[in-house]
């Protein structure tokens, strides 16, 4: 196969895997969230709750679907497009794959339908439950999907025969030295981005004086995470960092534009990576920064690019850039909360507009963070597939370039039309808002038949029909 | 080849069996409900054949992504071969699969203007439905192998063979569609699935004698299998049984009040194609190019699987059960779960 095939699978991959990342890493913490309504309204009673667990459920569906389709294009793409790659890793991916679909997606799957559609059909605890066992089934899958991934990036417990990696410690495999790192970082990273929407949410709301109690609730929830997640990110993105400098320290250095190891390092705040020159124009930094950071200490050595040859690097530019914007954006949470929490304390949060309006449009600012990591550890482990063992460029499928030219082109088309919708009926719902009849806490829903006229009613306020 | 070995390819092969064929059946229904599309352009009976699946295909086409990921677990060869082999029938699948997928929720949000995502559920279960037949017809007639690597060409699976797959599958799932309509649905839109359910019952019943001919005719590996004495004597049951339970579904199909009868029996001849075709194709996983044993993963890796695919299989079809026992009973006009 030829270069630009390789290329255009390497695009078609980090394409769907982009656009798939977003819905997973919404449906992790929207579960959660939508589970502690409901166990809220559960112990209090209070209407609101309930109502907002109906809202949330209605965008988790629409959500939770998109991610479904886009997650089984991935799992067969390891053989369209990668096909040597599930050959020589087989025996490792495909156990840990194998698992998150048992352990999880049956679950997610399967509870869904009681959690959409149960709302009258089940009792409320068996209801709550369900939406437990969904938030357990995204949480579980999460775990599986980053120690297949973590294992790509720092792959232990195996042995090679022929070209072909052989699993030797199950318990090394998943717990591979990246592992739990890589999985604190995503899964906070996942609440937190749920954290952002529901708080940007909530603030709409506020500033446009609708269903202030529900919005009030959402703030108080979304900005409490926040204040809390971001800067624990900030501890565990630096862990996750000191790791990555001891397995996979040329990506430490693309990420910090790090050209020359005898040197210490400069936190660099902006520059333009050159790989050809091999070092940076338009630095602006702080020296010794980096050090610092990388190695708990001023004058501290770490690798640079130059200390790798250069078919050894990874493309510098996208890793470089990417960490920022990742960093800058954990960095713009971390005030929203700390600013947040103060006019909480001072009583002017609901009422401070220059801080809400502002919200109103910070929601994305999670999934950007999640895309722009995803970006710096599969970049930065580039040339390889799996870290050391197999590169990219020799685990592709053998597929002719016209294929994956007219595959790629049908994606981009699909996938941006189709998810643009999604996001635009999201909208859609949200400016609805939380709206309805809240369903008594103590459970007279009863099982099977009820009268028709309150089924119609229940429908039409979920469907939002214009009739 | 120690027992270990021998024993677990086998013991794989049969769970990856029981994933697909269940698959098959439970996405059947629901992809035949979307091919139903066509034919019925009332919105409130679409609302109606829509929520008689909307709980449940998530956990349904859940067992699609087992039957992908399984393969990749236990037989990481035959999936880079198949994968890289039906390349273009399969992302279309997929793509397709992207459209019926998301109308299921996109459909009530986009309300009343809900065009759209009609023409993208009932085209996207079309286009699935056929791929899928496809994909059969590909394997069935062998792909071109070097080393256990794909060594064809993009188009190799277009044959009149697969085509003629993708049309019987269309049959089949209509099949599936229209009896579990009859089963969950009942006056006026139950009426109308009878009358289909017998239109699509001869379909398949012409497809499927038509594809047990075409395919011993065309592999002779096949053919052999079939037609060597004694063996035709022994697997004559085989297609006695199927003629039996199609009877048994036309029964169901004309006899008001046995309403699960005709879709049970669509199962049972479902069921039976799918033994036909172990039958031909035992060894093979990949038809013709890689047996069980070939393209096994490591002992150790689907010793792994196999512990956890033991003690979650009868979970899962626990609650699966129990999630189809919840939302039993029929389905009426604006009496949406939603």
């Amino acid at each position: 196969m030829d270069v630009d095939a390789i290329l255009l699978a390497r695009i078609q991959f980090a394409f769907t895997f982009t656009f798939h990342i977003i819905f997973p890493s919404f449906s992790i913490g929207l579960a959660a969230f939508i589970a502690t309504l409901l166990v809220r309204w559960r112990m209090t009673g209070e209407d609101h709750f309930h109502r907002l667990a109906r809202f949330w459920t209605k965008i988790f569906a629409v959500s939770f679907a998109m991610g479904v389709v886009s997650g089984i294009v991935l799992s067969y793409q390891f053989g369209t497009n990668w096909a040597k790659f599930s050959v020589v890793a087989g025996n490792i991916i495909g156990p840990l794959l194998g698992y998150e679909v048992l352990t999880a997606f049956f679950l997610e799957a399967t509870f869904l339908g009681i959690m959409l559609f149960g709302w009258q059909r089940v009792p409320p605890n068996l209801h709550v439950l369900s939406a437990i066992l969904v938030a357990i089934g995204t949480s579980f899958s999460a775990f599986w999907i980053l120690s297949a991934n973590s294992w790509m990036q720092t792959p232990a417990g195996f042995e090679m025969k022929d070209g072909i990696a052989y699993p030797v410690s199950w318990l090394e495999i998943v717990f591979n030295p990246s592992f739990p790192y890589r999985f604190a970082h995503m899964f906070t990273a996942a609440y937190l981005t749920t954290s952002v929407v529901v708080l940007s949410v909530g603030a709409r709301y506020l500033v446009q004086g609708r269903f202030l109690e529900e919005a009030k609730t959402m703030v108080r929830m979304g900005l409490g995470m926040v204040a809390i997640l971001a800067p624990l990110q900030l501890v565990i993105g630096d862990a996750h960092g000191l790791n990555t400098a001891e397995h996979q320290p040329v990506k430490v250095a693309a990420m910090e534009g790090h050209w020359d190891g005898s040197k210490p390092g400069e936190l660099l705040l902006f520059a333009w990576p050159d790989e050809k020159a091999e070092k940076n124009h338009f630095e602006v930094g702080i020296p010794h920064l980096a050090s610092l950071i990388i190695t708990h200490s001023y004058d501290g050595l770490f690798k640079g690019l130059k200390d790798f040859k250069a078919e050894e690097r990874p493309p510098v530019l996208p890793v470089f850039f990417a960490f920022r914007v990742m960093v800058g954006v954990g960095l713009l949470l971390i005030a929203i909360g700390f600013v947040g929490t103060f006019l909480w304390w001072r009583r002017k949060v609901f009422s401070a507009q220059w801080y809400l309006k502002p919200l109103i449009y910070a929601w994305p600012l999670g999934f950007i963070a999640i895309v722009c990591g995803w970006w710096v550890t599969e970049t930065g482990r580039q040339p390889y597939l799996v870290y050391g063992i197999l590169k990219t460029m020799d685990a592709v499928s053998p597929v002719a370039f016209g294929a994956v030219l007219t595959t790629l082109i049908l994606f981009v088309l699909i996938y941006t039309s189709v998810f643009s919708m999604g996001i635009l009926y999201i909208n859609r719902l949200i400016d609805k808002g939380p709206e309805g009849k809240a369903i008594a806490p103590e459970g007279n829903a009863s099982v099977g038949a009820r009268p028709i006229a309150a089924a119609q009613d229940a429908a039409r306020s979920a469907l939002g029909s214009e009739d | 080849m120690d027992t270990l070995a021998y024993a677990l390819p086998l013991i794989w092969a049969a769970i990856l069996a029981t994933a697909v064929t269940l698959y098959v059946i439970l996405d059947g229904f629901g992809l035949g409900l979307g091919i139903l599309f066509h034919f019925e352009r009332r919105e409130s009976q679409r609302d109606v054949i829509m929520n008689t699946i909307a709980p449940f295909w998530d956990g349904n086409q859940t067992w699609l992504v087992l039957g992908g990921g399984g393969l990749l677990a236990a037989f990481p060869k035959a999936y880079g071969l198949v994968m890289s082999g039906l390349y273009i029938p399969i992302i279309v699948m997929l793509l397709a699969l992207v459209f019926r997928g998301v109308a299921f929720e996109f459909r009530w949000v986009a309300k009343p203007r809900q065009e759209f995502w009609d023409l993208a559920f009932s085209w996207g279960a079309v286009v699935a439905t056929f791929a899928q037949g496809v994909v059969l017809g590909g394997l069935l007639q062998g792909l071109s192998t070097e080393g256990g690597h794909f060594a064809g060409g993009t188009f190799d699976w277009l044959t009149p063979f697969s085509l003629f797959c993708g049309i019987s599958l269309l049959a089949g799932y209509a099949l599936l569609g229209t009896t579990w309509l009859i089963y969950k649905t009942d006056g006026d839109l139950q009426e109308w699935a009878r009358d289909s359910a017998k239109i699509a019952l001869l379909a398949m019943l012409a497809a499927m004698a038509i594809v047990s001919l075409w395919t011993p005719y065309s592999v002779p590996r096949i053919a052999e299998r079939w037609f060597m004495w004694p063996n035709f004597l022994i697997f004559a049951p085989v297609p006695l049984l199927s003629l039996y339970a199609a009877w048994r579904c036309w029964q169901g199909i004309e006899n008001i009040g046995k309403d699960a009868e005709a879709f049970l029996s669509a199962v049972a001849l479902f069921l039976l194609g799918f033994v036909g075709l172990l039958i031909s194709n035992v060894p093979y996983l990949v038809p013709g190019a890689l047996t069980v044993w070939e393209s096994a993963a490591a002992p150790s890796s689907q010793l792994f699987m196999l512990v956890g695919t033991l003690i979650m299989l009868p979970i899962i079809l626990g609650y699966t059960i129990f999630v189809y026992w919840t939302f039993r009973g029929k389905v009426r006009a604006g009496e949406g779960y939603h």
